[in-house]
């Protein structure tokens, strides 16, 4: 990291209710992935309020910070990021665990997210022997066992073939469906008309925040099978 | 935090640990050899302390041995290299006037190194030392009664012409398989009854053979039997348990210028030898080689301390990525730093344990070769460590593991988790 700072972001305003299913649009360099780790506390603002769930999230310690990030928020990321050497249902029961559940309770929980994304017969493999779409399956399992109020994906099919991103997207509606509110960092223009809201980032500013026609990802599937 | 002792925390480190086995284990080897040489050293100094020390065994050695020489000033009118001689009064003065000795004991002794023929028994003649003594002398210089019995104060009382002596004075004296006890010797011309055999170990690394050429017979007996009058040649005298002898000597000293009108600043005038200082000494030694073991053996510890603080900062730079993803789940800085240090120690003890044990088996190995030698004239015996040590080996490895996950540990909360997240 450089001494010399950058400023990203040049002044965000902007409110998600409860049950949205916003998506964050931009080229690379727009501020949309610094925007993420700001809402999702593993950055900070300089300046600026964030109000989440009605309190303000500022001068936090790591240890609060952790303690909200672990019961508010759930991440999904571009590469997955599961831990190598930990079996699917272990990943997936990873912030249960410091949250301090009983293992037992724990891993019961981690086994009916894994059954919700469709896992439940590959609990017991490793990252490894998953494929792309598996891993970021299990990473959404992961991201609601310990039932968050928000979802925040960045890029969640940035390294997914169409098929499969859209498998993942039909997945995260479905989520959305149920009531949870959900941002997601993208810059392909399927994936965001997926989601009820695009917000367009560039040069950290926004320059467009509309409600757009959601697109079910079912029937893009379909479409897209067709033109094959 | 009771979450650090939870079977998760435990498979947690488990699965860390053995992610890279042979890593693992090379670290773990540092470690390992550092307490095994710590221990190694600590027992081979222990071997040679118990190995030297048997040659004090069972000796009073808060004993000193006291003899007149001649007065070195004049004093009192009475002129420098005058000789004198202590007399059995003397005993009773020192111990009226020195509350906390255990035993003064007084002898007379006839013969000495290299002195002609002077016990006969029928054809057969030798030359022993001859000690009139005090049945006390038992106590402070320890024989084994192989026979009949030592002299008492009924012998002492009765000035009964007995003798004790030594088993090479038997095999000197007598043919073998002879009845021994009840027969009689001529020393110096005059008949004692034998009354008891005693066998001797060697005492400070002298001979033992020589030291079983002797032969006690009461202080009494002595006297009359060889014209001693009241003379006394010299003294055995032992403090009580709790205080010593080389504190208490200047008071005896005192006791005995005052008694002969010697300068009170003559120290010449009496020689004596002092074993608690001899003791002290060696006891002086071992504690400085204990040290040096300590010192050698915590050293080469740090070693294999320092080859695993720098495994633990490898292990959390590769593990920057895990790390970010922990605390983007929740982890709190203090559960990541917990788990660096538990990993470190857990890490230090088990190789610890494992130095341990080897050198326990070392030890049990040597022990087991030296178990058929004699080893009453070597200078090693039971090379072993205490329990006591093995728990302050332990407190050094738990110390030196959190020592060593201190700054990994540190390192690693200092990995802010978006950070973290970016490195791909």
């Amino acid at each position: 990291m450089g001494s010399n700072s950058l400023h990203v972001l040049k002044g965000i305003d902007f409110e998600v209710a409860e049950g949205e299913m916003v998506s964050i649009m931009g080229s690379s360099g727009s501020g949309k992935s610094t925007l993420l780790n700001i809402l999702g506390m593993l950055d900070e603002a300089d300046e600026g309020t964030y109000h989440l769930d009605g309190k303000p999230i500022k001068n936090l310690n790591e240890k609060i910070a952790a303690k909200y990030r672990n019961q508010f928020l759930g991440f999904i990321f571009q590469s997955f990021n599961l831990i190598n050497y930990k079996t699917a249902l272990d990943n997936v029961a990873m912030p249960l665990y410091y949250q301090g559940v009983n293992r037992k309770i724990r891993m019961e929980k981690a086994h009916h997210y894994l059954e919700k994304v469709g896992l439940a017969d590959w609990a017991t493999h490793l990252p490894n022997e998953l494929s792309g779409g598996q891993k970021q399956r299990v990473a959404i399992a992961r991201a609601l066992a310990s039932d968050p109020k928000v979802l925040l994906a960045d890029e969640p099919t940035g390294a997914l073939d169409t098929t499969t991103s859209y498998e993942v997207m039909e997945l995260i509606q479905g989520i959305n469906d149920e009531g949870k509110t959900i941002l997601c960092v993208t810059h392909e223009d399927d994936i965001a008309h997926m989601c009820k809201r695009i917000v367009n980032l560039k040069d950290g500013v926004i320059i467009d925040d509309s409600p757009v026609q959601q697109v079910r990802a079912k029937e893009a599937q379909k479409k897209a099978l067709h033109h094959v | 935090m009771s979450k650090i002792f939870s079977r998760d925390s435990w498979a947690e480190i488990i699965e860390a640990l053995s992610s890279n086995w042979f890593r693992t284990i090379l670290t773990a080897f540092g470690v390992l050899w550092g307490i095994f040489i710590l221990v190694i050293l600590l027992a081979a100094g222990n071997g040679l302390e118990n190995g030297v020390k048997q040659g004090f065994d069972g000796m009073a050695t808060n004993s000193m041995f006291m003899w007149s020489q001649t007065a070195s000033k004049p004093y009192k009118g009475l002129p420098k290299g005058r000789r004198y001689r202590f007399k059995v009064g003397d005993v009773e003065a020192i111990k009226q006037n020195v509350p906390s000795l255990k035993y003064v004991s007084p002898r007379n002794q006839l013969g000495g190194f290299r002195g002609s023929n002077n016990v006969t028994r029928g054809l057969k003649t030798g030359a022993y030392n001859v000690y009139g003594d005090y049945p006390e002398i038992i106590e402070q210089q320890p024989m084994d009664i192989t026979s009949g019995r030592f002299i008492n104060y009924s012998d002492l009382n009765e000035k009964r012409k007995v003798a004790v002596i030594g088993e090479a004075v038997k095999t000197g004296l007598y043919d073998v398989g002879e009845d021994v006890l009840g027969t009689y010797i001529k020393i110096n011309g005059v008949n004692f009854m034998v009354i008891g055999t005693y066998k001797k170990k060697s005492n400070g690394g002298g001979d033992p053979e020589e030291a079983m050429k002797e032969i006690f017979v009461p202080f009494t007996s002595f006297s009359q039997a060889f014209n001693m009058a009241d003379n006394v040649g010299w003294m055995a005298i032992t403090a009580q348990d709790k205080s010593s002898i080389t504190q208490l000597k200047t008071q005896v000293f005192d006791v005995i210028k005052n008694r002969h009108s010697i300068h009170p600043e003559d120290d010449r005038a009496i020689g004596h030898f002092d074993l608690y200082e001899e003791f002290s000494k060696i006891n002086g030694l071992f504690t400085a080689l204990n040290f040096v073991a300590y010192f050698v053996g915590v050293l080469v510890l740090l070693s294999g301390i320092i080859g695993i603080s720098n495994i633990m900062l490898i292990v959390v730079k590769e593990r920057t990525k895990e790390i970010g993803i922990r605390r983007a789940l929740g982890a709190t800085p203090w559960s990541i730093r917990a788990q660096v240090l538990l990993e470190s120690i857990f890490l230090t003890i088990i190789s610890g344990m494992a130095g341990i044990a080897l050198a326990s088996g070392v030890l049990a190995l040597v022990n087991f070769a030296m178990e058929g030698m004699d080893t009453s004239e070597m200078m090693f015996l039971n090379p072993s460590v205490n329990i006591g040590v093995v728990l302050i080996a332990l407190t050094i490895l738990i110390v030196s593991g959190l020592l060593a996950g201190l700054i990994p540990a540190q390192n690693a909360i200092k990995v802010k988790p978006v950070d973290a997240l970016r490195t791909d």
